[in-house]
Formats: C-alpha cells, sequence, structure tokens
C-alpha cells in the first residue's frame, strides 16, 4: 500500500476511534448542568445522586477522550507535513486557540468536577461543571471552524514565494513547497461559509449522543428493575434533550445541506447520487450507486432534492455529469455514509417522540406496560445509533470533500509529508490498531462495571459533605 | 520586539510550561515502581490526579502555537521525527490510561501491569522528549525545502541519548520533590531519603551534557560569548540548582519545589538564548536551517495570535492557580479517588 493510502487510512482510524468519546462528554454535560442545577434549586438528593453517578461516568469518557486526542494534533505534522507548512498560517491559529479556550477551561474545571465534592461548596462545583460543558463545547467550535475552512476557505489567500497569486489561479506543483495560504480576515475565517452551519449539526448531534448514553442505561436499570427512581429520573432528562437535539438535527441538518449544496456541489452531487444536472432532481430515500453505469438504483421522490435545496422544483441542482472525473469524491461511500447518518437521525426522531409519547401518558417509567417494554428493550442498544450516526456523518464530510485538501487549492495527495515512508505508516497504524483495541475492551468493560455497580444507594449519597451542610442550612 | 521573537518565546514559555508542570507528572510516573505498597502508590497517583490532564494541555497548547506561530517548524521536525513522535504518543497514551484504569479494580494483576505500564510511558515519554531536544541542539539534516534527510536511527546519537538521560532524571528529581510535598509520615521519609541521590544523578548528567556541549556544540555558546550580560542566566541556574540540597536541607519542602521549577525555566531559557535565531539548525548545511524570521507565519496571524493569548492567557493562569489552590496539601485517599 502506498503512503497516502496509509496516512489517510491512520488518520481516518485515530480520529474515528477519538470521535467516540467528545460527543459524549458534550452531551452529558450539558446534562450534568441540568442535573446538579435542578439539584441546587430543589435540594432534591435524587438530583445530587444523578449528579453523582454521571460525573463519574463523564470522567471515564473524559479520560479516554484526552489520551486519544493529542494524537491528531502530532498527526498533522508527522504525516501531513506539506499541508501544515500550506495551512499553518491559518488552521494553526484555530489549533492554538482550541487549546487556550477549550482544553484549558474543560481539564483546569475538570479536577474540580471529579475530585472536589468535598472541596469546594456547592455553587463552585457547579460553576466547575457548567465551565468543563462550556469547554466541550469551545473545543468543538475551533476544531469545526479550522475543518469547515478546509470545506469552504475564506478570509484568506494563496502566496507562492510571497507573492499573492490571485483566486482561482492555479500554482505550479513544484512550488508546492513554498506556498502558502495567507489569513486577510480572522472573522471571515472563523465565520467562513460552512462553520456556524457545521457547528450547529455537529453540536446537536453530540447532545444526541450524550442523551441516549444516559437512555440507554436507565433503560437497562428499568427493564431489570434496579435504581427504579434514579433511572426513571435520568430517562427523562436523556429523554427532553433527545427530543430537542433529535428535532434540532433535522433543522440543522437542512442548512448544512443546503450549504454543501451552495458551495460544495460535487460533494452534495455525491452524497444524492445525483448525475444529472437540471431541475426537478429526485431524492432517493435509499438506493445502491450504479457506479459502472453512472446511474443511482433505488426508490426516488421526484423533485425532492431540488425542493429541499432550492424550495422549488424547477430549482436546478449540479449532477456528477458536470464535475470532471478528477474531481468526483467516491460517489458510493459519499452516498451510503450519508444515507446512513439521514436514516439513523429519522430513526432517532421516532424513537424519542415515541418515548415522549409514553411519558406524556405517564407510562415512561413502567416496564410492566407492553409499549414501555419495547420501548426501553429498543432504547437500551440505540446508545449506538447516535455514534454511527456521528461516525457516518463526519465520513460523509470527509470523503465527500475529496480530492481536495482544502477546498479548491490544494489536493490531499500533495498533503502529504515528504520524508516519511510507507512502512514507517504501516508500523504506526498497527500500534495504533494495537493499542486502540486494548483501550476499547478496557473502556467497554469499566463502562459496565460502572453500569452494573450501578449509582450509589441514595441515603448513602445524601451524606453530604460537612462544607456543603452548612451552606446549606445557611 | 518583532512578533517572530515574541512568539520564539512565548513557544518557548508554554514549552517551558510544559516541562514544569507535565515534568512532575512523568517523574511520579518514573519514580512509581520505587514503592510497593498499593495504599503508597495509589497516593502517588492521586498527588498528579487532579491535575495530570490539565498539565498535558500545555503540550497541546504549545504544539497548536508552535503549528501556528512558525508551521514550517512543526512540519519539518515532526515530520522528521515521525517514529519517535509516535513513541512518544503510544507512551502518552498509555501512561494517560493507566492513571485511569488502574485503580478502577482491585485486582493485584491488573493494578500491576497499568503500574509498569505507567512507568514505562512516562519515563519514555520523558527519554524522547530528551532525545528530540538533543537532536534539535546538536543540529538535524535539511534540505534546501527545509525537509529532514536524516533517519530514525541517525536521531539516536550519543549526544541526544544524553540528553535523554538527562531529562529523565531532571523529571525524576522534579516528581521527587513534588511528592514530597504531597506526602507525609513514613512515606515522605521515604521520598527525603531519594532526593539527595536524585539531585546528584542530575547533577552529573547535566555537567556531562555541558561539558559535552562545550566541545560538540560551541555554537550554542556564541551568544554568551557576544553578550557577557547573559552570563546572569548561567549564574542564576547555578544557583538554583544549588539551593535544591540547601532548601531540602532546611525543611524547606515548598522552596525546594520552587527552586526545581526556577531550574526548569532557566534551562529552557538558555536552550532558547543558545538557539536564537535559530529553531532548527541544519547540519551540515546551515543555510538551509529554519529560523524565527523564514519559517514564521505572516505578520498577521502572529498578530492576531497575540491578542488570542494577550486574552486567554490571564485567564487560564488565574483558574490554573486556583484548582492547584483548591487542591493544595498532603493528598489524601476519598471515593472519588483514582
Amino acid at each position: 500500500m502506498n503512503v497516502e493510502i496509509l496516512s489517510r487510512l491512520q488518520f481516518a482510524f485515530t480520529i474515528a476511534f477519538h470521535y467516540i468519546f467528545p460527543p459524549l462528554t458534550i452531551g452529558l454535560g450539558l446534562l450534568l448542568i441540568l442535573m446538579e442545577g435542578l439539584w441546587l434549586a430543589t435540594r432534591n438528593p435524587l438530583y445530587h445522586n444523578m449528579a453523582r453517578f454521571w460525573t463519574k461516568m463523564f470522567g471515564l469518557i473524559f479520560g479516554l477522550g484526552v489520551a486519544t486526542g493529542i494524537v491528531m494534533e502530532f498527526e498533522f505534522g508527522t504525516n501531513w507535513a506539506t499541508y501544515s507548512r500550506f495551512v499553518g498560517d491559518i488552521f494553526g491559529s484555530a489549533l492554538a486557540a482550541e487549546g487556550i479556550f477549550a482544553f484549558f477551561l474543560e481539564s483546569g474545571f475538570l479536577a474540580i468536577l471529579l475530585f472536589g465534592w468535598d472541596k469546594v461548596g456547592p455553587k463552585l462545583h457547579f460553576f466547575a461543571t457548567c465551565m468543563v460543558a462550556l469547554g466541550a463545547h469551545f473545543s468543538a467550535v475551533w476544531i469545526i471552524v479550522a475543518n469547515s475552512w478546509q470545506q469552504t476557505p475564506a478570509g484568506s489567500h494563496l502566496e507562492v514565494a510571497g507573492q499573492p497569486v490571485p483566486a482561482g489561479h492555479a500554482f505550479d506543483l513544484a512550488d508546492l513547497w513554498q506556498s502558502r495560504m495567507v489569513i486577510d480576515d480572522f472573522w471571515a475565517v472563523v465565520f467562513n461559509p460552512s462553520s456556524m452551519d457545521r457547528l450547529g449539526h455537529t453540536l446537536v448531534a453530540a447532545w444526541l449522543a450524550g442523551a441516549f448514553l444516559v437512555i440507554s442505561v436507565a433503560a437497562f436499570y428499568l427493564l431489570r428493575r434496579r435504581h427504579v427512581g434514579f433511572a426513571a429520573a435520568s430517562l427523562k432528562f436523556g429523554l427532553a434533550l433527545a427530543l430537542a437535539a433529535s428535532l434540532l438535527s433535522l433543522v440543522t441538518g437542512h442548512s448544512s445541506a443546503s450549504g454543501v449544496a451552495q458551495n460544495q456541489p460535487s460533494k452534495l452531487a455525491a452524497m444524492e447520487g445525483l448525475w444529472e444536472t437540471g431541475p426537478e432532481a429526485a431524492l432517493h430515500p435509499f438506493g445502491w450507486v450504479d457506479m459502472a453505469r453512472e446511474r443511482t438504483l433505488g426508490p426516488a421522490l421526484p423533485a425532492g432534492l431540488s425542493l429541499l435545496v432550492g424550495g422549488r422544483p424547477s430549482h436546478v441542482v449540479t449532477g456528477l455529469h458536470d464535475i470532471p472525473p478528477d474531481l468526483r469524491p467516491p460517489v458510493q461511500a459519499t452516498f451510503q455514509c450519508f444515507h446512513l447518518m439521514v436514516g439513523i437521525g429519522m430513526g432517532l426522531i421516532g424513537l424519542s417522540l415515541w418515548g415522549a409519547w409514553l411519558w406524556w401518558r405517564g407510562q415512561l417509567a413502567d416496564p410492566a406496560n407492553f409499549a414501555t417494554r419495547w420501548f426501553l428493550r429498543l432504547a437500551v442498544p440505540a446508545v449506538l445509533l447516535p455514534q454511527l450516526a456521528n461516525q457516518a456523518g463526519w465520513f460523509t464530510a470527509e470523503i465527500g470533500r475529496q480530492p481536495w485538501i482544502v477546498w479548491g487549492y490544494l489536493r490531499t495527495s500533495d498533503g502529504l509529508s515528504a520524508v516519511v515512508k510507507a512502512n514507517q505508516v504501516l508500523a504506526s497504524l498497527i500500534g495504533f490498531g494495537l493499542i486502540y483495541l486494548l483501550l476499547l475492551v478496557m473502556f467497554l468493560f469499566l463502562l459496565n462495571r460502572k453500569i452494573q455497580h450501578g449509582p450509589e444507594p441514595l441515603e448513602e449519597s445524601h451524606e453530604l459533605p460537612d462544607n456543603w451542610l452548612k451552606q446549606s442550612r445557611a | 520586539m518583532d512578533y517572530q521573537l515574541l512568539w520564539f518565546i512565548l513557544v518557548g514559555a508554554l514549552f517551558a510550561g510544559y516541562a514544569i508542570l507535565d515534568g512532575f507528572d512523568l517523574g511520579v510516573g518514573t519514580l512509581i515502581l520505587g514503592i510497593k505498597d498499593d495504599h503508597e502508590r495509589r497516593l502517588f497517583y492521586n498527588a498528579i490526579g487532579p491535575v495530570w490532564d490539565g498539565n498535558e494541555v500545555w503540550l497541546v497548547t504549545g504544539g497548536g502555537a508552535l503549528f501556528a506561530a512558525f508551521p514550517a517548524v512543526y512540519a519539518t521536525v515532526f515530520s522528521g521525527f515521525y517514529l519517535a513522535f509516535m513513541l512518544l504518543l503510544f507512551a502518552l497514551i498509555f501512561r494517560a490510561v493507566a492513571i485511569e484504569f488502574r485503580s478502577k479494580e482491585p485486582w493485584v494483576w491488573w493494578r500491576r501491569w497499568w503500574d509498569r505500564g505507567f512507568c514505562a510511558g512516562s519515563t519514555s515519554a520523558a527519554l524522547l522528549i530528551g532525545v528530540a531536544m538533543g537532536n534539535i541542539v546538536w543540529g538535524i539534516p535539511l534540505n534546501s525545502k527545509g525537509e529532514f534527510t536524516g533517519s530514525f536511527l541517525s536521531l539516536l546519537h550519543p549526544y541526544a541519548l544524553l540528553m535523554g538521560v538527562t531529562t529523565v532524571a531532571l523529571f525524576m528529581m522534579h516528581g521527587a520533590l513534588y511528592l514530597h510535598l504531597k506526602t507525609e509520615g513514613a512515606l515522605q521519609a521515604r521520598i527525603r531519603g531519594w532526593l539527595n541521590p536524585l539531585i546528584i544523578t542530575f547533577i552529573v548528567c547535566y555537567a556531562l551534557t555541558t561539558l559535552a556541549t562545550l566541545l560538540y556544540v560551541p555554537r550554542m555558546t556564541h551568544v554568551l560569548r557576544e553578550q557577557p550580560a547573559l552570563f546572569g542566566v548561567v549564574i542564576l541556574l547555578v544557583l538554583a540548582i544549588a539551593n535544591l540540597p540547601r532548601e531540602i536541607h532546611r525543611g524547606r519542602d515548598w522552596a525546594a519545589f520552587v527552586s526545581s521549577c526556577v531550574t526548569m525555566l532557566l534551562l529552557m531559557a538558555l536552550f532558547g538564548l543558545g538557539m536564537f535565531p535559530h529553531m532548527v539548525y541544519s547540519l551540515p548545511e546551515p543555510a538551509h536551517s529554519l529560523t524565527v524570521y523564514n519559517a514564521a507565519s505572516s505578520d498577521k496571524t502572529l498578530k492576531i495570535m497575540t491578542l488570542i493569548a494577550a486574552i486567554g492567557v490571564p485567564i487560564v493562569l488565574t483558574y490554573t492557580v486556583t484548582v492547584y489552590a483548591i487542591f493544595h496539601g498532603k493528598v489524601k485517599l476519598g471515593k472519588d479517588s483514582y
């Protein structure tokens, strides 16, 4: 295998593995704020108990996120050195800002969140919880800004050997080593055409991941009739967030896709398997792309795509035939990943609505009820669905960006490190494979142990630290 | 002062912060196998428990700042040191999850293996960081495009290895001083017994490194010859090191640890002074070197970054100090402990 394939595989593998964890901490962080906040407002020990238990889960997940997160920052330099030189002027600042504004905030206050229960008062602890959750959200902001700039570069221009090159003007690959993107306008970089749409969509998807973790564990307890009060309350927190986030993901997903249609027509055409340019472009709810005959098989809603991206059937959507073959992304992979994400998203809306209906009927926590039992049985494995959708969404975004690493400026194949050999990347890829396998097994094992152990009994956890009791009385 | 110089100092300050903070974590990791009792080992883990991942953020942010301010340096060094940095990543991952997983199960074999992983990961991370620094001081072969032309094995020359060993010794000393601060009773007495041997080991290693530098890398001392006033830094460094056994002898644990922090800061300052204006010195072709000027981002980016740092750094320092203040004092095990 050549060094390009291996480097892409390694980056995809390490970031996909890492991305199991941050969405969970973003979503769970938000729920922790709600739980602890409600405890502060009501002093109901149940909420305190919930905050304690879910904070422990949060700590385990966060630890894995930290351990695997540093890898990508190294990989830009180790495997994609040419890319790093080319984009450092812009991309690097976003990473540095992420470190300063997000990671320090998260890790600093995490110490209080995890270990500070009996060192600080309840209000300061709640503040720390808020800061950790805020830090988790901030980290998403900066990394999405950086990635979105790669998708839709703005606020910058190309420079070859220190001389600005007009937009649209190609440069000779021989000059690549002395070419770079240079910043013109920081805010135009931050608010590039795709960043805010994608940020919104990524964040609500992360909320879904956190919400369904809580839902899944709570459903498991209810089915086993363990920790019933705790589980019923947790389920409601999870469900409330899941309902809001699943509906919001529809809205943010729609505006993201409209942005793709406008800014990255080749990606949209691949996502939808659209070959012919024209009005009344059809929408495939699912299907298979016949690459040999260049057509897409499967049921189609006539004019559906035109309606979605343009608001009217006569809206013209660009098809793959109008995109030069060497500028098309891998169509099948983009199409299937995108449809997997959308399909799961719809399923999650359905599941959340069903749960909300049971809640409204007052049957949510009653596994003796037939419908509730089935809902809970589905809810347990449903923790995997947002995870799958998150991965599929990112695979759509990144595969659909090909062949570009910086849209319209630099191809992925030109961004590699010139000095790194295929066998070196193979060695590190095998190393990551083995280590991450071990990590995944350990993570699932410990997560399962924590779930089996369950929350502390209510009476015990209600024994608050002395200084908290004093303050509660005061 | 131009922005390039400012960012040379700021990136250096971030890495110095990393060395000072994660340095004691890594040192604790190397020392963990020096005690056998499980309760005492847990005290070691929990001494760094609330702060280790915040400490590692200094590396992440330092790396990000290097990427942003000097992309050419970041790209050349990270791709040139490919295998070494992959090993560093594996080491950092291992020790992170070892801290996280180790005390979650009571089984003896489980804890023993994670302790070994923690020690191996921490020690190899320190060693690799030192070897990388040693290569930067020594110089590495670059071509006219600023790309590394050596191999992984060419990075493992005696000078770099000596620097690696010195770094391990430095972090062990620093870690022991930190533990001395965080423990009490019999365990503290035992750690106290380690301090002088560790300080002497570091001084021997550092003396050898200095001798090798004077003999084989004389360009690192040019700046001292040209600006004798900077000799003050050397004198301060010697005083800071000499102060270590003195403070321990007088029973001032805090002052000893601070002295160790100052030692590390001054070591980084000397490193920076010796290197400037080079960031990667090219050997045998010095004309291909990367300097703070030919490797820097645009002035505009450096200006933006300066603004980001001016807003961010005071906030970060405020809550970093707060967190350290909240967790100050002797480490105790509770139900939230590792």
